[in-house]
């Protein structure tokens, strides 16, 4: 058990140390880059709990690809952060509340569960598969299509409203670019392509 | 619970450990020395040259006299250089490419760490790669560096999709996301028959998230120069050097494991069982560092316009209808793996 706790409050530790540098950090890209480091840290945090599935799923889909877009982004665009940070102590307060609530809410729920005003309600809706005897995989699998495939459907459907928005956002059709059709280049014959002249000596063609 | 001293309780498993995971990546470090050399003698018969034959008999000390003179060299640091992340890429690369070998069983129970979800893991590692190149780039200061690993970024993240088709189909097939378990489920078929197409997508597919030919766009020579290592030199260049060797067999070995089968014989029968499972395994890998090789070897580049078009016009629609159709295929026949 020391072992874990050890392996608990290091990543504990970087996260949020990473996670105040993600705000205080000068470099945009090093902002950017303390960001992934604590999304890394949140991974190895949901490994001691024992959702390895949810972990890799995190590494994969918010550091493999969410952050490397992110990145790419902030590298590309020239922020000054310091400018931005002006009106830093002007927004304070309202941030402030916003973070505070958020806290509350938290506390809220966490202190229902341990009363057991909500728990149990929410333990009969949805029993939990023993962990030793199903991989958190085949649990939350069966959970996800069986009890709540409606629910998982609908948020599938909400992504790709948000794709499709995005794209009709930024499609732009440009006039006068030359783009390769390859349909094109492949229905072309050697009839259309090529022609034999009869050149005259000294003629030209 | 039974109370463990500090030796037999956290020190020896330690220190075994630390055993293993030298035994896993010494070996390794030796054998990306010799692909660096096999791929130089490979090529150079394909071009009718000898290739390196001066260091040693029939150049066998190559790749340690070049190891020697890439460590004797002096490090610069560019001016204007972001220092801690541009030495922080190449080390990243490096240990990228090393911890992916964790989870692969080398042989039955074989494996340093045989967790359940291995397959994702893995994808998560490789998914890694990409901070290496981007954070080369960026910090390198320089308009080549940057603009390879910008190639980079987008090819990385576009094969990548394609790839998680892949290994979804072979989940669906399999039932498991355990690395041993999926080898195990190919004793009687393996799997490259049944998704042959798939096969071929996924190895595509590797060859562009390793950076390699026809996809080696962010290192494009012609071009970039070298791309993102352009202002690397002597260790820092050495360290991004192994590790695309090693990302290659990793590659390699993933390929192995999910459509060749593993540490498994050809034919279950006699004369091929003699002979041990990790030979297998490794004459599998050693096949696929050829293709590699043979690929790099035979094709042109890839213009960027149209690797982005194979990537999400050709690659990603096929493999989502295959992932599609294996399902139905599963649930027509009854064939879904029982858990």
């Amino acid at each position: 058990m020391i072992v874990q706790a050890i392996a608990f409050y290091a990543f504990a530790a970087v996260t949020l140390a990473a996670a105040v540098m993600v705000i205080a950090a000068r470099n945009p890209v090093h902002s950017v880059l303390f960001l992934i480091l604590a999304f890394f840290n949140s991974a190895g945090l949901m490994v001691l709990l024992g959702a390895e599935f949810l972990a890799m799923i995190l590494v994969i889909v918010y550091v493999g690809a969410v952050a490397v877009l992110f990145l790419f982004v902030v590298m590309m665009l020239d922020i000054n952060f310091a400018e931005l940070r002006q009106g830093f102590l002007q927004y304070l307060p309202i941030g402030g509340v916003i973070g505070l609530v958020l806290l509350a809410e938290l506390l809220l729920l966490l202190g229902s569960d341990a009363i057991g005003s909500i728990a149990p309600a929410v333990a009969s809706s949805a029993p939990t598969p023993p962990i030793n005897e199903v991989t958190n995989t085949a649990a939350l699998g069966e959970l996800l299509y069986t009890r709540y495939v409606y629910l998982f459907q609908a948020a599938g459907i909400v992504l790709l409203i948000a794709m499709v928005g995005a794209i009709v956002l930024t499609l732009r059709q440009r006039v006068g670019v030359r783009k390769q059709s390859v349909g094109k280049q492949l229905r072309r014959r050697r009839e259309a392509a090529v022609e034999l002249k009869k050149v005259v000596p000294r003629g030209g063609v | 619970m039974a109370e463990v001293g500090f030796w037999g309780g956290y020190a020896w498993p330690a220190l075994l450990i630390a055993l293993k995971v030298l035994a896993i990546v010494l070996p390794l470090l030796l054998i990306v020395a010799y692909v660096t050399l096999a791929e130089r003698k490979v090529m150079a018969a394909m071009q009718l040259r000898v290739g390196p034959n001066v260091v040693g008999p029939l150049g066998v000390w190559q790749s340690f006299a070049d190891a020697l003179k890439m460590v004797f060299k002096e490090t610069i640091l560019p001016t204007g250089a972001n220092r801690v992340v541009f030495l922080a890429a190449p080390a990243l690369m490096f240990t990228l490419a090393m911890i992916g070998w964790a989870v692969i069983p080398f042989d039955d129970g074989l494996v340093l760490s045989d967790i359940n979800v291995g397959v994702l893991y893995l994808f998560a590692i490789s998914s890694l790669g990409v901070y290496g190149i981007i954070m080369a780039g960026w910090a390198s200061n320089s308009r080549y560096a940057f603009l390879g690993a910008l190639r980079s970024a987008a090819q990385m993240v576009s094969y990548e999709v394609s790839a998680g088709f892949v290994i979804i189909t072979v989940l669906l097939a399999v039932g498991s996301l355990n690395l041993s378990d999926i080898v195990e489920a190919q004793r009687d078929l393996w799997l490259v028959i049944p998704l042959f197409p798939m096969f071929v997508i996924f190895f595509v597919s590797a060859l562009a998230e390793t950076n390699r030919h026809p996809f080696d766009l962010p290192e494009a020579e012609s071009e970039l120069v070298a791309g993102y290592q352009v202002e690397y030199s002597a260790l820092t260049f050495g360290l991004f050097f192994i590790g695309e060797y090693a990302n290659m067999c990793l590659m390699s070995a993933l390929t192995t494991i999910l459509f060749l089968g593993g540490w498994l014989a050809p034919f279950d029968v006699a004369p091929f069982t003699w002979i041990p499972g990790i030979v297998w395994f490794a004459l599998k890998i050693a096949l696929c560092l050829f293709v590699f090789v043979w690929v790099r070897a035979t094709l042109p580049r890839y213009r960027y316009d149209q690797l982005m078009r194979l990537g999400w016009k050709v690659f990603l629609p096929i493999s989502l209808f295959w992932v599609a159709l294996t399902a139905v295929v599963l649930v027509v026949f009854d064939w879904l793996p029982q858990t």
